[in-house]
């Protein structure tokens, strides 16, 4: 199971990459595993001030319709939007050519509570 | 749960297991989309040994047949089979089924997994003429080989013609080292094949000669999912999305296996149906824009209100885009009608369109 140890993560099988007040968002390589074929990931957040853990997109398997949870709070100021004609890259390369979005962050202590790949590993039994 | 005999086989072939129907079945192996692509191109095997399987023998055997199913079966002669449903007395559907034609009076009637109990109760129930009925369910495994390379791919493994068996007819013969193996020319793909039923102290033995024999043919396992997209681009009805005890056969297009010639249970309603319409049809649609239509969201007219259900829905491997089945009012079942899919906060339009989706 790759997860790399620069990354931070969720309980919602969600990484984080923090940049600055710039954090970039995908999900693990255990999420897209678990979802198989990813056929759609639909963003229509972009502009908006969201809170942490509020629903900023889908992600769509063949089978299955899942919620992408906002890891922080603020504002989604990019959408990825090569994976509008090829979501499967969410698949190949989940924590490169498959990242989600970009927020721009507005609570930095919130990034204290994100998990580190040691706990993330142990959340999914890694 | 319950485990089908080639259970530790799937596991072994690292298959993404689920429980469906009351059993664990392989869902994936390598990925929907990799595994659609091979049935439609190449080869590939499903174990759909969950599926029910009842005997049904004697000299009553076809009037008990013909008074629970809707189509014909006083039409098979020994090697065809049919596909049909049973009704309910309130104008609703038991189950879909096949009804094959194994010996003068014997019959085999292959069911849904999950309606096996509730298929034995209601055939049980009207057998009132006294024909013999064993269930083997138990007993029997189904594997579903198919694909447009299955027919070159099988052919060493018996000595039938398998190019030879016609859509829908069946042979009694030796497959992969076994004697009196059912070898018929069915499935639930749209891509031709096969589906073998066998004893489960021979399936073991039918999967690695049918890989042995298919290896050059790139032949893989086939889980439920790709099953699922594979009918759903064919426009085949899934009991349980699009078609169950609330759905008349007529409303779900099956008045082509709906037959006036006999009678059968609840015949008087749906016949009249047929011959006048219903107030809602199931309908085939496309989406016109991005996005993947599922199962329980509405159908909604321009002006935003709902008149209908997705009952099935998926983004189609073959052709990339949202396709679905649902049932719409009368007068947005024409080929070409605009309908909408309200997924999440959008009314996506779709367009009504006539079977199958996927053309080869």
């Amino acid at each position: 199971m790759n997860i790399p140890a620069e990354l931070k993560y969720t309980k919602d099988h969600e990484w984080v990459s923090i940049e600055g007040d710039v954090a970039t968002v995908g999900i693990t390589d255990f999420a897209q595993g678990e979802l198989g074929d990813i056929v759609y990931v639909e963003v229509e957040t972009v502009d908006e001030t969201l809170d942490k853990d509020e629903i900023f997109g889908t992600v769509e398997a063949v089978k299955t319709v899942s919620d992408l949870f906002l890891p922080l709070s603020g504002e989604i100021i990019e959408f990825n939007e090569a994976l509008e004609d090829e979501p499967e890259k969410v698949n190949t390369d989940a924590y490169g050519d498959g990242w989600m979005i970009k927020i721009k962050i507005s609570d930095a202590s919130e990034v204290n509570g994100l998990l580190s790949a040691d706990a993330y590993k142990e959340l999914i039994g890694a | 749960m319950k485990n089908i005999a080639l259970n530790d086989t799937h596991v072994k072939l690292n298959a993404k297991m689920v429980p469906f129907a009351g059993f664990n079945m392989p869902v994936s192996y390598e990925g929907v989309n990799v595994e659609h692509e091979t049935v439609r191109n190449g080869v590939g095997v499903f174990d759909v040994s969950h599926m029910g399987e009842f005997l049904i023998e004697g000299p009553e055997a076809l009037n008990l047949i013909q008074k629970v199913t809707t189509n014909d079966a006083s039409k098979l002669t020994v090697g065809k089979a049919q596909y049909s449903c049973l009704p309910n007395d309130k104008g609703g559907i038991v189950d879909d089924l096949i009804v094959y034609r194994v010996k003068e009076e014997t019959y085999l009637l292959v069911v849904n997994a999950s309606n096996i109990e509730k298929d034995w109760n209601w055939i049980s129930q009207h057998n009132t003429m006294g024909a013999t009925m064993k269930d083997l369910s138990e007993d029997y495994s189904l594997l579903a080989i198919q694909g447009p390379k299955a027919v070159e791919a099988m052919h060493s493994l018996t000595s039938v013609d398998l190019s030879a068996i016609k859509f829908y007819s069946f042979e009694v013969a030796d497959f992969a080292g076994i004697d009196h193996v059912i070898i018929s020319a069915t499935g639930y793909t749209g891509s031709g094949g096969f589906e073998i039923y066998c004893k489960n102290s021979e399936v073991q033995q039918v999967w690695d000669k049918v890989f042995e024999a298919g290896a050059d043919f790139g032949i893989k396992p086939i889980g439920l999912a790709a099953r699922d997209t594979l009918r759903l681009e064919m426009g085949y009805c899934l009991y349980g999305n699009d078609i169950d005890d609330t759905t008349s056969p007529i409303e779900a297009g099956l008045g082509w296996i709906t037959k006036s010639t006999k009678s059968f249970i609840n015949d008087e309603e749906i016949l009249k149906q047929k011959e006048r319409g219903t107030e809602r049809k199931l309908v085939a649609f496309e989406l016109n824009d991005r996005g993947i239509p599922r199962q329980g969201y509405d159908i909604v007219d321009s002006q935003g209100r709902k008149i209908g259900n997705v009952t099935s829905g998926t983004m189609s491997p073959s052709m990339g885009t949202g396709i679905g089945l649902g049932y719409v009012p009368s007068v947005f079942t024409d080929v070409g009608s605009q309908i909408h899919i309200q997924i999440r906060k959008n009314a996506v339009p779709a367009t009504v369109v006539k079977l199958p989706f996927y053309k080869k």
